[in-house]
């Protein structure tokens, strides 16, 4: 990297302004002391264009403004990690040879607005943050969180944006032939004015390949390639930092329309570029587009960058320069390459049915200046790239404290048709929207394009994904936990830590690196940056006790439409490693005994189960042990290592029940478990309901009772046989037992008919 | 001189699509319908001078499957 | 005996890397990639037609794929006998090309589906299935999988025994017609399904083993 060149501020005015309309400043979303500072940065009156440039680059979209700070407390470094925040994604270590590319990234707002675009561009945006970096992309996974399905006011709303968004991400990722191989759909009232759409890819790239957005020398052509420029999504990053007014109508024109097909030429293009070493650096066009592109490569480089907009190739006519440089045009790429690569580039690009465009240079000054699409040829633009990137604002925005709360004991809720039939009631909870099967979801997307998918642990707690070239398994999850956050962010960061730790843990592999989005509210309400800021420290913590960095992610700050704001979100994704993927285990039940591993202190404030039938939840979960935590890893990673295992199943939403009910449909094994405690309603459905504790559900054969039982002591984890697997029922104590078809029905469900409004028919075979 | 060619599935292909969408529409309590097909549609610029017999030709070749789809061709004056 | 094998690669193809992979796992294959714009098959024994979404499915799936020079050099491979195997997009791109009969559709439940499937064999006398086993399970991902053929053409293929794969145990997932998932040409030597033998050729990763049979037959025929 070149030393900051020193700036001077021109003397002369190199833009003709003639003083700007108050109208159109107003449409920037700068504040008037952001105005002002560009003002006294430039010594002059901005043009238009260098307006919008700025306006792109200030926004906490792009320059994490208001969370800057908060985010710098996170640990982000660790041995395997080669790549911290900063870049298109973080990269860690998986051996002498090969690392990992993964991040999380938002697109919340567009899915709101088109909910089947606003999706489908997501999934292309996240595919480019892992090819840029060099990376194959091997598997999407993606977290979703919509309005309720329940029958309230919007639950059309929501299922017509659920509907979309699943489509959506089928449509792209299948198209583009990467696998979704896990997720999680959450419900809660609070999204159906502002749906959740964060998606995580990750990819797989030798060491020695991995690619920087880093342009470092003056002198090398910029290169553009992939779809033309439009007019589509001009300010899409500003909207990202925007809360919604109720019927946003306007919003709709800069909806952007997604192209997988492009996205695939541009992804095997960009690595045949990037594998035949003729890229110096490279990164999409993304949020704020060309300008964010461009000045974030000669930012981190301390170079300067020239671009000609008369040689951009555009698909509309009569674009200004200010539509341009702010377009967010999908599935567009632009890189730096040295002159005497550009030949070898361009046929690379030719094989792809893409052109590759000479749009300017890199130089030596610290400059980013923009000549625009008019004749003759004038600078619109002249900007110190140092303005857009490290001397973007950064706030701390005032807290409101911590909320204390009254904690409420919550009961049991059977309705009054019910009576005393807790069978019945436990039913309708396995089939209500957050607990039953996700499989009518899951099975619209290719989970196993690539091959590398091991079947089993498709639909259980992390996929497990093996590694070309080598025997390690990748273990993948994404979680959150935002059901109590409203009373304790910190600790619903926290719970969505442990739960991804645990879903690792549970396939048999060691937790590695962490990447997250932050989907929160409007930062300058006190009470929602309160939440925004014990959210990250929240995540910070859990993430430092178990022993993950966090390598990159995403912050959606404005989740809010008509004042109303979302659940404080923070969403997990985890990666870990395992040394054989060939003996991961699964919750598929299978074995003698089943075991119940760990300290399982259920409560019912907090649960999911208090959710459903309340409503709402009266407190958060109870506190985490982290020392617990790391021996269930642990052990879970020996156990697995050493074969121990028939099945392997974690305990979260919905208890032990939940998950039992998992591991019998999944392994078409029925289960006895003898000891419940049976005295009152209450304590019952505590046991088999509640959460928290650091718990897990495994399954063995009969041989290995001993050998179980004493790698659970070496790891100082309590161990209890609690069932046996037998039969073809499942059956708690005396009062409850259930058919597997029966729970099957329930459980399997009417996610299809809740989301899916236009069904149509299996035909039945003739 | 803008075509307009429209592509449907043969009648005796079944359109679950269509069938999806009258059972949606009835739902939602539109029961004037009594069938729908799903269909799709090419706007075509052509030069002047192009007669309908060429479009033919290059519906039959590229843009449908004879096997279960039908076209019909229209011209665009508006 | 070696089988020379040639993966066919189109923009949009993303099976191709799966179909080359699962074939240097068999023994007595030796594989490569062709890119769609070469104009020679040389001295192969067996082309296969990957699944994925070239051109991204625009216009129809396999309808501009069918364009590309190297399809018409499959063509007059199948011709002269050689052994093409068509999977998933590859077996829209053979309708689109007219080396197999019918059509393949939107599914009838109008969404994608990709999970394991039990399939039955029902024409072991064919190169590709020899070795396969009567009932099978392999995995499906398709949205447009549902094969249409009229009354006819279905007659003739039943007659000729050239349904070689039909979706087994009550279910019919995409809605085809008569539960067709495979048939073959007239002479034998094309073979097009939609369920993705060479994700079944390891137990772990397609939850079954029983795509390699399509492969072994093979081998044996040759």
């Amino acid at each position: 990297m070149r030393e900051a060149p020193v700036l001077q501020i021109p003397k002369r005015d190199t833009v003709p302004s003639e003083g700007t309309s108050k109208t159109f400043l107003q449409s920037l979303g700068l504040s008037e002391e952001e105005i002002e500072r560009i003002r006294s940065l430039l010594g002059r009156e901005p043009t238009e264009t260098e307006w919008g440039i700025f306006s792109v680059m200030w926004s906490e979209h792009c320059s994490y403004k208001n969370t800057k700070r908060l985010l710098a407390a996170l640990p982000t470094s660790g041995k395997d990690v080669l790549q911290g925040p900063g870049e298109n994604a973080g990269v860690v270590a998986v051996d002498e040879e090969w690392a990992v590319a993964f991040k999380v990234e938002s697109h919340n707002h567009p899915s709101f607005v088109e909910p089947y675009q606003g999706a489908a561009t997501g999934v292309g945006g996240i595919l480019r943050d892992i090819f840029t970096m060099g990376a194959r992309p091997i598997a999407l996974l993606d977290s979703l969180h919509f309005g309720s399905t329940e029958n309230d006011v919007h639950s059309i709303r929501s299922r017509r944006i659920a509907e979309g968004v699943v489509r959506a991400i089928a449509d792209y990722g299948n198209c583009v032939g990467i696998p979704t191989v896990a997720g999680e759909t959450h419900f809660d009232r609070s999204y159906s004015g502002n749906p959740l759409v964060n998606v995580m890819a990750v990819g797989v790239v030798k060491r020695k390949d991995v690619a920087r957005a880093v342009a470092s020398e003056p002198g090398r052509k910029v290169l553009y390639y992939g779809n033309p420029t439009g007019r589509d999504g001009v300010h899409g990053a500003t909207m990202a930092s925007e809360t919604f007014e109720v019927e946003d109508e306007d919003k709709r024109i800069n909806v952007q329309v997604g192209d997988p097909f492009m996205e695939k030429k541009i992804l095997e293009a960009t690595l045949e570029l990037v594998q035949a070493g003729l890229l110096e650096a490279v990164q999409d066009m993304g949020a704020a587009g060309l300008t964010c592109s461009s000045c974030e490569m000669a930012g981190r480089g301390n170079t300067g960058i020239r671009i000609h907009l008369n040689r951009i190739p555009l698909r509309a006519e009569g674009l200004t320069p200010y539509e341009i440089m702010l377009s967010e045009s999908q599935e567009r790429m632009l890189a730096v390459v040295k002159e005497e690569n550009w030949e070898s580039a361009r046929r690379i690009l030719e094989k792809w049915d893409l052109e590759a465009v000479d749009i300017g240079e890199t130089t030596g000054d610290g400059w980013m200046r923009v000549w625009g699409n008019e004749e003759p040829e004038t600078e619109v633009a002249a900007i110190p790239v140092r303005c857009l990137t490290t001397e973007a604002p950064v706030y701390l925005p005032r807290r409101a404290g911590k909320k204390s709360g009254a904690e409420v004991r919550p009961q049991p809720a059977l309705s009054s048709e019910e009576g005393n039939d807790i069978s019945g009631h436990l039913l309708r909870f396995l089939a209500s929207e957050n607990v039953s099967s996700r499989r009518p979801i899951y099975r619209q997307y290719d989970t196993m394009v690539g091959t590398r998918t091991v079947w089993k642990t498709v639909g259980g707690d992390a996929a497990v994904l093996r590694l070309d070239g080598t025997e390690k398994g990748l273990a993948v999850t994404i979680d959150s936990n935002a059901r109590f956050a409203r009373h304790d962010p910190f600790r619903a960061s926290e719970y969505a830590v442990i739960e991804a730790a645990r879903n690792i843990a549970a396939v048999g592999a060691r937790p590695l690196a962490v990447t997250n989005c932050l989907n929160y509210g409007d930062p300058g309400n006190p009470e929602r940056f309160e939440e925004i800021a014990a959210g990250v420290e929240g995540l910070g913590y859990a993430c430092a006790r178990i022993g993950t960095p966090v390598t990159g992610g995403n912050v959606s700050l404005y989740n809010e439409t008509a004042g109303a704001a979302i659940l404080p979100t923070t969403v997990v994704g985890m990666i870990g490693i395992m040394d054989d993927y060939r003996r991961t285990t699964s919750p598929a039940l299978s074995g003698d005994d089943l075991w119940l591993l760990g300290t399982h202190s259920p409560s019912l404030a907090g649960s999911e189960y208090e959710h459903w039938s309340r409503g709402e939840t009266s407190a958060a979960l109870p506190e985490i042990d982290y020392d617990f935590e790391r021996s269930l890893h642990a052990f879970m990673v020996e156990a697995v290592s050493k074969n121990l295992l028939r099945s392997a199943h974690d305990i979260s939403a919905g208890g032990i029940f939940v998950a039992a009910v998992e591991m019998v449909l999944k392994g078409k094994r029925g289960l006895v478990w003898e000891k419940v405690p049976e005295d009152d309603d209450f304590a019952l459905v505590e046991y088999l309901l509640g959460e928290g504790g650091a718990a897990m559900l495994i399954a063995t054969a009969a041989e290995k009772r001993g050998t179980v039982e004493a790698l659970a002591r070496r790891w100082n984890l309590l161990i209890e046989r609690v069932a046996s697997i037998e039969g073809d029922r499942l059956v708690f104590g005396k009062q409850i037992s259930f058919s597997l078809e029966n729970l099957a029905a329930a459980w399997e469900g009417d996610l299809e008919k809740r989301i899916f409004l236009l069904a149509g028919k299996e035909e039945a075979a003739s | 001189m803008r075509y307009v060619v429209e592509v449907h599935l043969k009648p005796e292909v079944s359109d679950p699509e269509g069938a999806a969408i009258l059972q949606a529409a009835r739902a939602l309590g539109f029961d004037f319908l009594s069938d729908v097909r799903v269909g799709k549609s090419f706007e075509i610029e052509v030069k002047e001078g192009t007669e309908e017999k060429e479009l033919e030709v290059l519906s039959d070749k590229l843009l449908v499957n004879p096997v279960v789809e039908t076209f019909r061709i229209r011209r665009d004056d508006d | 005996m070696t089988i020379e094998a040639g993966v066919i690669v189109f923009p949009g193809s993303n099976c191709d890397r799966d179909c080359v992979r699962a074939l240097k796992g068999m023994e007595g294959y030796r594989v490569r990639e062709i890119w769609h714009r070469e104009t020679e098959l040389g001295g192969l024994d067996l082309v296969v037609l990957p699944g994925g979404f070239s051109y991204g499915d625009y216009l129809r799936p396999g309808a501009i794929a069918r364009f590309s020079p190297i399809v018409r050099e499959v063509t007059r491979f199948a011709e002269r006998g050689g052994y093409v195997l068509g999977i998933c997009n590859g077996f829209q791109i053979l309708l689109e090309a007219g080396l197999l009969p019918g059509a393949l559709i939107r599914n009838a439940g109008l969404r994608f589906i990709c999970e394991p499937v039990p399939l039955e064999c029902t024409n072991t006398n064919t190169p590709f299935t020899k070795k396969v086993p009567r009932n099978l399970t392999l995995p499906i991902a398709h949205g447009q999988g549902r094969y249409f053929i009229d009354e006819t053409g279905r007659s003739k293929l039943e007659a000729e025994g050239r349904i070689v794969l039909r979706y087994a145990g009550g279910t019919n997932p995409n809605g085809s017609t008569n539960r067709i998932a495979g048939i073959v040409n007239e002479k034998g030597n094309v073979l097009g399904m939609m369920p993705h033998p060479e994700r079944a050729c390891e137990i772990l990763i397609g939850s079954s083993e029983d795509g390699r049979s399509f492969f072994e037959s093979l081998l044996q025929a040759a």
